[in-house]
C-alpha cells in the first residue's frame, strides 16, 4: 500500500485541499507545524502525559462475556472509549490539536459539532488550556443534544445554532469554515474528524491512533494474536481510522459501519461510502451524498454523530482499495444494539458506537467460538438516553420500567 | 463582442448575479440591465447548497434559485439565452468545483463555450489543484480567473504570474457580503498584486457603498459588486416576479447598479 496521504494531501484520488485562497496559507502553517510536532519527542510525550493524567488513558480492552454468549459465536471484546474523560473518542484529537495551537501561538479555538461530543471536547480542552473556544452547532442538533449543548457551556464556550440547510453537522461546519476565514488569523479551526481539506485527516488520525495502538497491544496480551475483525462506526470516520489504522497491515478484517437510516433504499440514510459518489465536500476529495448536478443532499440518521453527508478521505480511499469493508445499520438495528449491550454487559453505548455493535454481533453470530470480534466502542450513550425514551415510546409520567 | 482582457481606462465596473435569483427569466432581464449600466464583465453566480465562501446574502439568493429547479447546465444555457437577447459583455461563470466535477470537465467547459461564457471562477479550487482546468479553460479559451487573498502573502507571485483573464482580489478575510469598512491594508495589498500580475487586476469582496469604489478605483483595473446588488435583487424579487411591476423593479435595479459604477467614470484620470 503507497503512503498517504502524498505531499498534496492525496490518498489515492481522495483527499486535497478544495477551499478558498484565503485559507491556503493558514493550512500551509498547520501542516508545517504539524510535521514539526510530529518529529518532536517532547511533543508527543506531553500529549501522552495529558491522555493519560487528564482523560485517563489507556483505556480498557473488556472482554464482553455475557453478549458473547447470547450471540453465540465469535468472542467479542470492547475498546472502551467511553471510559475517557469526557465520554468518547473525540477528547484524542481535541487533546492533540489544542496542543498545536498553543504551539502556533493561538489561544481561540473553533469548532463545529454534530452530536455534541467534539463540541464538549474542544470546550473542555480549551478550558484546561486556557483558551476561547466557539462552537457551531446545526439547530436541529441542538434540540436532540440539549444536555451536551448546556455541557459546554458550562465549560465557557460560546455556542452559535446554525439554522442554513438540514440545520446539523454538515451547516456547522458550513459555518465553523465561514468563521474560519473571517478570523483565521488569529483563530485555530480545531476539526472533530478525519474530513476537511490537507492536512486534517492526517492530523485528525495521528491524534486518533492511539485508540489502535493501544488495542493492538492489549489485544496481543489478552489473547496472544491479532483479532480477526475489527469493527468500528463511521460518521466522518475519526475513531473508525483511529482504530484501524494500526492494524492496516495486518490479517485483519476491518469494517466500517455507516449509518442506514431507515435503511439504505429509502432518501433517509447516511450511508455516505454505501451509497454516495465521488465529489467534493468540505475541502476534500471523497464520497458523498449528492444529487446528479452536484448539490449536496441532506443526510438522515438517528445518531447526530453519523448524520453527515461526507467521510474522511482516507476512508473512501481504503474503501476505493478494498482494505475495509463499509457496511451499514439502520436505526432500528442500532437501538437493538443500544439495549442489548445495556442489558447483557451493563454498558450504555453512544448511539453511534450501537451501530457498530450491530454490525458486529450480526458478524460474531457467523463466526466460530475460537474467533475474536474487536469493536470500537467509541463513546458512552449517557447523552442519548433522552433520545431512546422518546424513541422507545416512553413518555413523561409513565413507568420508564416497563420500556423494552 | 468584447472579450478578455480588456481594456482599463477606466476602471471595469464587474457585477455579480445569481443564475435563477429569483427567476430564470429575471436573471437574463438583469444582465441587460446591467450591461446598460455600465458593466464591463457579468459574474454569473450559480447557485450551489453549501456555498463555502459566500456570506448570508448570497446562500439566501442560492438557496431561491435551486428551490427555482437551477442546476449548473441551465446556469450555462441561461448564458447562451442572454446572448440571443443581446448582452454582449464577457460573463464569468462563478461555480463552485463540485457541480463542474458531476458535469464533467470537459463537459462543462464544452457547454460554457458553447453558451457564449468568457471565463470560468471557481472559488473553492485554489491554485495548487487547478492544474488540470487551466490547461482545459486554455483548450477551451476559456480562462480560469485565479484568486488572491490578504493572506496569499508568498503565494501572490506564482499565483498572479500565471494568470488568465483578470486576477480577482479578495479585499479582506471572510466570506462575501456587505462590509461596512475595508481594511487600511488593502492599497498595499493591492500594489503588491499589481506589480507580479500582466493581467487586470480586480478587487471584490465587501464592496457596496459609491464610497469604497470611488476609494478603490486610484489602487486597481477593477471593482466587483456582488451582495450590496443581489441584496436589492432580493428586495425587489416580489416586484421583479410581478410581470406588471417587473419593468419599474428592473430601472431601480439598473439606477442602483448606475450609482455603484458611476465613481469609476467620474474624472478618471489614466495612471
Amino acid at each position: 500500500m503507497e503512503r498517504v496521504p502524498n505531499e498534496y494531501g492525496r490518498f489515492g484520488d481522495f483527499g486535497g485541499k478544495f477551499v478558498p485562497e484565503t485559507l491556503m496559507l493558514p493550512l500551509e502553517e498547520i501542516e508545517a507545524e504539524l510535521d514539526k510536532a510530529l518529529a518532536d519527542e517532547s511533543f508527543k510525550q506531553e500529549y501522552i502525559r495529558i491522555l493519560q493524567h487528564y482523560s485517563g488513558r489507556p483505556t480498557p480492552l473488556t472482554f464482553a462475556p455475557n453478549l458473547t454468549r447470547q450471540v453465540g459465536g465469535a468472542k467479542m471484546y470492547l475498546k472502551r472509549e467511553d471510559l475517557n474523560h469526557t465520554g468518547a473518542h473525540k477528547i484524542n484529537n481535541a487533546i492533540g490539536q489544542a496542543l498545536l495551537a498553543k504551539r502556533m501561538g493561538k489561544k481561540k479555538l473553533i469548532a463545529e459539532t454534530g452530536a455534541g461530543q467534539h463540541g464538549v471536547a474542544a470546550a473542555t480542552v480549551a478550558a484546561h488550556f486556557g483558551m476561547d473556544c466557539i462552537v457551531f452547532m446545526g439547530e436541529e442538533d441542538i434540540k436532540r443534544q440539549e444536555l451536551n449543548v448546556f455541557r459546554m457551556k458550562l465549560l465557557g464556550a460560546e455556542v452559535v445554532p446554525v439554522s442554513s440547510g438540514n440545520r446539523t453537522l454538515k451547516d456547522a461546519t458550513n459555518e465553523a469554515i465561514r468563521y474560519w476565514v473571517a478570523h483565521c488569523d488569529d483563530h485555530f479551526y480545531m476539526i472533530g474528524s478525519v474530513v476537511g481539506p490537507h492536512p486534517y485527516p492526517k492530523m485528525v488520525r495521528e491524534f486518533q491512533r492511539v485508540i489502535g495502538d493501544e488495542a493492538k497491544e492489549q489485544f496481543l496480551a489478552r489473547e496472544g494474536k491479532l483479532p480477526d475483525v475489527i469493527v468500528a462506526c463511521v460518521g466522518g470516520g475519526s475513531n473508525a481510522i483511529g482504530m484501524f489504522y494500526p492494524f492496516l497491515q495486518d490479517d485483519v478484517r476491518l469494517v466500517g459501519v455507516e449509518a442506514a437510516g431507515k435503511g439504505i433504499d429509502t432518501p433517509h440514510h447516511a450511508a455516505t461510502i454505501t451509497k454516495g459518489t465521488k465529489g467534493v465536500i468540505h475541502g476534500a476529495m471523497t464520497y458523498l451524498l449528492q444529487d446528479e448536478y452536484g448539490q449536496i443532499l441532506e443526510p438522515y440518521s438517528i445518531s447526530a454523530g453519523l448524520d453527515y453527508p461526507g467521510v474522511g478521505p482516507e476512508h473512501a480511499y481504503l474503501a476505493s482499495i478494498g482494505r475495509v469493508r463499509y457496511e451499514s445499520a439502520t436505526d432500528a438495528e442500532a437501538v437493538a444494539a443500544f439495549q442489548l449491550l445495556a442489558q447483557t454487559e451493563g454498558i450504555i453505548p453512544a448511539i453511534e458506537s450501537a451501530h457498530a455493535v450491530a454490525k458486529a454481533v450480526e458478524l460474531a453470530r457467523e463466526m466460530p467460538p475460537d474467533e475474536t470480534v474487536l469493536i470500537c466502542l467509541s463513546g458512552r450513550g449517557d447523552k442519548d438516553v433522552q433520545t431512546m425514551m422518546r424513541h422507545l415510546g416512553a413518555r413523561e409520567g409513565e413507568d420508564i420500567a416497563t420500556v423494552r | 463582442m468584447k472579450t478578455l482582457p480588456l481594456s482599463v481606462n477606466p476602471p471595469l465596473f464587474i457585477p455579480f448575479i445569481v443564475a435563477g435569483d429569483p427567476a430564470p427569466d429575471v436573471t437574463i432581464d438583469l444582465a441587460l440591465a446591467l450591461e446598460e449600466a455600465g458593466a464591463d464583465i457579468l459574474e454569473l453566480g450559480v447557485p450551489y447548497s453549501d456555498p463555502l465562501a459566500d456570506g448570508p446574502t448570497i446562500q439566501r439568493a442560492a438557496a431561491r434559485a435551486l428551490d427555482g429547479g437551477m442546476t449548473l447546465p441551465k446556469a450555462i444555457q441561461l448564458i447562451g439565452e442572454m446572448r440571443k437577447k443581446g448582452v454582449n459583455i464577457p460573463i464569468i461563470l462563478f461555480t463552485y468545483y463540485n457541480p463542474v466535477l458531476q458535469l464533467g470537465e470537459e463537459s462543462f467547459f464544452a457547454l460554457a463555450r458553447e453558451n457564449g461564457a468568457d471565463g470560468v471562477l471557481i472559488p473553492d479550487l485554489p491554485f495548487e489543484e487547478s492544474g488540470p482546468l487551466r490547461e482545459l479553460g486554455e483548450r477551451f479559451g476559456l480562462p480560469l480567473i485565479s484568486l488572491v487573498a490578504p493572506t496569499s502573502k508568498q503565494r501572490i507571485e506564482r499565483i498572479a504570474s500565471a494568470a488568465q483573464g483578470f486576477l480577482y482580489c479578495v479585499s479582506s478575510l471572510g466570506v462575501t457580503g456587505v462590509r461596512e469598512t475595508l481594511p487600511e491594508t488593502l492599497g498595499d495589498f493591492l500594489r503588491e498584486v499589481k506589480r507580479h500580475s500582466r493581467v487586470p487586476v480586480a478587487v471584490g469582496f465587501g464592496i457596496s457603498a459609491p464610497e469604497q469604489v470611488a476609494m478603490l478605483k486610484e489602487v486597481c483595473d477593477g471593482v466587483v459588486v456582488g451582495s450590496a446588488l443581489v441584496q436589492k435583487v432580493e428586495q425587489l424579487a416580489p416586484r421583479l416576479q410581478a410581470p406588471d411591476e417587473r419593468e419599474a423593479a428592473v430601472a431601480e435595479f439598473a439606477a442602483y447598479a448606475r450609482s455603484l459604477a458611476a465613481p469609476l467614470r467620474e474624472a478618471y484620470s489614466s495612471r
